[in-house]
């Protein structure tokens, strides 16, 4: 311990709103080693990311490099100070170069003009070190692999001398084979002394790359050690904790005749093709890692998304999802995970945005009756709680809860049968969330079928009558309810493998 | 209670157009030199006689703009129609058949800019560019590059300032403008597709998400515009009484400047007919005011450029405010 860490983390917090999302987290890195980052979603590792790179300021905390006090006020501070982030999703200029997107703001120049040999000099350097030499600066990005991409954009990060790297997801879209030369570029990194930051979701991954961890679960550290000691179980363990138990009322519903069946639905983002029946008074839970193919199942089921092979059969009724008319009609509804940019039109009025999916019953001999219409639109909102001043009021003025049961009353309204619900709950306050799991528990009582997607176990496990598990883009397991443990559900998220014991040494 | 909290909101709303509009007449209607003109009565047929073209094309033009798109082909379309009616007739068709011959072909080139924007992918803005080129080389070609001149007909006492017969008080251009802004209106506001385009607009995602079969619709907008402007078109040629294939260079502007005045945005969702036109008759009295006071050319775009950014910076304030 006489060696000063890298970067040290004393505690640091922030809150939006009245939300507390990092409480006094303490984080070492030393030189040389790398770091494992993990925690459930929502466990505050973005925001610790973010506010290390300079794009948050912390409510309360320091930073310290390698001693030294580090104070950003912007993301520009981060780079000047050795600190790069790699996010999820890759920030590369598709029609530039891999030259130009590497040395981009840090281009090489002399009299104001860029001196390509220079640049030109650093990039086959830079990808030379990376053990990629293949890679031609010449060539647009667009034209490159996605594992090529990460390897652009890590040798942007080193181009200009960097200390810190943070990789937030490196492997969730890469194959095997580059998850594994990512591997020798880290240990690489690791040897000449930079220190790095590595989140993931993949524990077996974790354990083969990291050197110590540290675990956050609702903003706070939970623990963490070194990763010789430690198992995929432990790590789990110290993920999920021992939760405030919440209140998921369960109103007594029986499965009736099957009421939705998919046979081999598949669109492009999706690896397998997927099977599924689902009856009537039915909450069926879907669990997965961000990403795992949860969402393009829904959108794909509900015609939003290109079909490559599929049949679905809801009532009876057998169609091919092409477009969203032909399912809503065929009675199903889809509650988007992103009700800002997709799920509400916001600058539209409340009433407008609840009647858009069947405008039909306010047509008076062709034309449209508003009155009729906000009528409607006020009866709803007393029928699910909508809080708000009157149905003309605009969608963008009502809270997260408010405008998320607008979204959901829109599909009740549009008379569905099956309701497809992506992350119903997320962002919103704990007095809707327990309305929303109320209404799917009328829902299912009604006779009508639910599909649940969430990353929040304990919901599932609380409201869900079968829980199905999603990995990189496949379903690998439904089972009832009952045969499942908040762990196991972790574990078969994790590892694509529900029962079988994980930490026996055998490799994916 | 609330509907009279929501009418007066609506009026609020309107204050900022409409006040514009009220701004510019008594602003003219105080100048001595034009105050015993400016608003006469022969005075106000010629203005609203003068504002039927640009009102028909910005009519069709606010459907598309409250639908998220823009359309910079309104004006060479209107050409086009204004010269293929000219050349129908000469062809020794009947005014009435030359006539619908000039809508159809505003409304030929609408569908085409609908379809290439929903098949191609491309951005409204693109697509309209090209087809601006596209239809004002077209007119140009079928007039081989000079006006045709056409024999009188009934067609050209559609824009005369004393109709015939005298009962009809205004010209027949001014009647159908009445009547196209009631139609455009009651289609807005009062049908699903009305609502669908302003879904649209508003956020296409959401739109799709509802079912709405968003590519179809943006069709039949871009179709029923590009409609109105071959019916501008047949007015052109009305008051022409030649067809030209150099008829109203740049007009395209004054067309989206007059629904952007009247409240339309250009980000969608949002606009209305009324609002659209009161935007074209402000720019309508202010050219006829400057030219009564004698004022250069130089002058009234000045002062309309300078209302385009007021208008908008208004509008904007006025939302930030809700």
């Amino acid at each position: 311990m006489s060696e000063k860490p890298l970067l040290s983390l004393t505690g640091i917090s922030k809150s939006f709103g009245p939300n507390l999302v990092l409480d006094s987290v303490d984080l070492d890195l030393r030189a040389g080693e790398v770091l494992a980052l993990l925690g459930e979603n929502g466990a505050g590792k973005s925001t610790l990311i973010k506010i290390l790179s300079g794009a948050y300021k912390p409510d309360r905390g320091r930073m310290f490099i390698s001693g030294l006090e580090y104070r950003p006020s912007e993301p520009l501070d981060g780079r000047r100070q050795g600190i790069a982030v790699i996010y999820q999703e890759l920030n590369l200029a598709p029609h530039l170069t891999v030259e130009e997107n590497i040395m981009l703001g840090q281009e090489e120049s002399r009299f104001g003009l860029v001196d390509r040999k220079k640049n030109l000099e650093r990039v086959k350097k830079v990808l030379q070190f990376l053990g990629h030499p293949e890679i031609s600066p010449d060539l647009p990005v667009r034209k490159l692999t996605v594992g090529a991409r990460q390897v652009v954009e890590i040798a942007r990060a080193l181009a200009s001398r960097v200390r810190i790297l943070v990789m937030d997801e490196p492997t969730s879209s890469l194959s095997q084979e580059d998850t594994r030369r990512l591997f020798e570029i880290i240990r690489k990194l690791r040897a000449e002394g930079a220190g790095i930051i590595y989140v993931s979701h993949f524990l077996e991954e974790v354990l083969k790359i990291a050197d110590r961890f540290t675990v956050l679960r609702d903003g706070k550290v939970a623990g963490g050690g070194l990763i010789e000691e430690t198992s995929v179980e432990e790590l789990i363990r110290l993920m999920i904790g021992r939760r405030v138990s919440e209140l998921f009322p369960r109103l007594p519903h029986q499965p009736g005749e099957v009421i939705l069946s998919c046979s081999g639905i598949k669109s492009a983002r999706m690896s397998r093709p997927v099977n599924l029946e689902l009856r009537r008074g039915e909450i069926l839970g879907v669990a997965g890692l961000v990403g795992a193919g949860r969402t393009e199942f829904l959108r794909a089921l509900f015609g939003l998304d290109r079909l490559e092979a599929g049949l679905v059969v809801v009532a009876g009724q057998k169609f091919r999802p092409y477009h969203t008319a032909v399912s809503i009609a065929c009675g199903l509804g889809l509650l988007s995970e992103d009700r800002q940019v997709e799920g509400l039109a916001v600058r539209m009025n409340l009433a407008d945005n609840l009647t858009l999916s069947r405008l039909q019953p306010y047509l008076r001999s062709g034309f449209l009756n508003n009155r009729k219409q906000k009528a409607a639109a006020s009866e709803w909102m007393d029928r699910v709680n909508i809080k708000a001043g009157s149905p003309e009021q605009k969608v963008w003025t009502l809270s997260g809860g408010n405008q998320q049961k607008v979204a959901l009353a829109r599909l009740l309204h549009q008379e569905a049968g099956v309701f497809l619900l992506d992350e119903p709950t997320r962002g919103i306050d704990v007095m809707s969330k327990a309305q929303i799991y109320e209404l799917m528990g009328r829902l299912a009582a009604d006779n009508k079928a639910v599909i649940f997607v969430s990353s929040y176990l304990p919901e599932l496990l609380g409201v869900a009558d079968r829980v199905a598990v999603f990995h990189r883009g496949q379903l690998v397991e439904v089972r009832p309810v009952a045969d499942w443990t908040e762990a196991e559900l972790m574990k078969a998220a994790i590892t694509g493998r529900g029962s079988a014991p994980i930490d026996s040494g055998e490799q994916p | 209670m609330k509907s009279a909290g929501s009418g007066l909101k609506k009026i609020a709303g309107l204050a900022g157009p409409f006040g514009g509009l009220i701004l510019v007449i008594t602003i003219f209607s105080l100048m001595p030199e034009v105050s015993d003109r400016f608003l006469n009565l022969s005075n106000i047929k010629s203005v609203a006689t003068q504002s039927v073209i640009v009102a028909l094309c910005a009519l069709g033009l606010t459907l598309i703009i409250v639908s998220g798109g823009i359309d910079l082909s309104a004006a060479s379309n209107l050409a086009l129609s204004c010269v293929l009616v000219a050349y129908a007739i000469n062809l020794g068709a009947p005014p009435l058949l030359a006539a619908l011959v000039g809508v159809a072909a505003g409304g030929t080139v609408g569908f085409l800019n609908g379809f290439l924007i929903t098949r191609l992918r491309l951005v409204p803005f693109i697509v309209t560019l090209g087809m601006m080129g596209i239809a004002r080389g077209l007119a140009k070609w079928v007039a081989r590059n000079q006006k045709i001149d056409a024999p009188l007909s009934w067609l050209n006492e559609l824009m005369v300032r004393t109709p015939r017969p005298s009962w009809l008080l205004v010209s027949p251009g001014i009647w159908l403008m009445i009547l196209f802004s009631l139609v455009m209106a009651v289609l807005l506001r009062k049908t699903i597709f009305g609502r669908q385009a302003f879904a649209i607009g508003a956020n296409e995602l959401t739109a799709r998400l509802c079912g709405v079969r968003t590519d179809r619709v943006k069709v039949a907008v871009y179709t029923i515009s590009g409609l109105l402007c071959g019916l501008a078109g047949v007015m052109e040629f009305s008051r022409l009484t030649v067809g030209d294939p150099t008829v109203a260079m740049g007009l395209e502007l004054d067309i989206i400047a007059a629904v952007v005045i009247g409240g339309g945005s250009l980000s969608g969702g949002e606009g209305s007919i009324l609002g659209t036109l009161v935007g074209v008759f402000i720019m309508a009295f202010l050219r006829n005011g400057c030219t009564m006071m004698g004022w250069p050319n130089y002058f009234q775009e000045i002062i309309i450029g300078v209302i385009i950014i007021a208008a908008v910076t208004l509008d904007r304030l006025r939302h930030r405010q809700e």
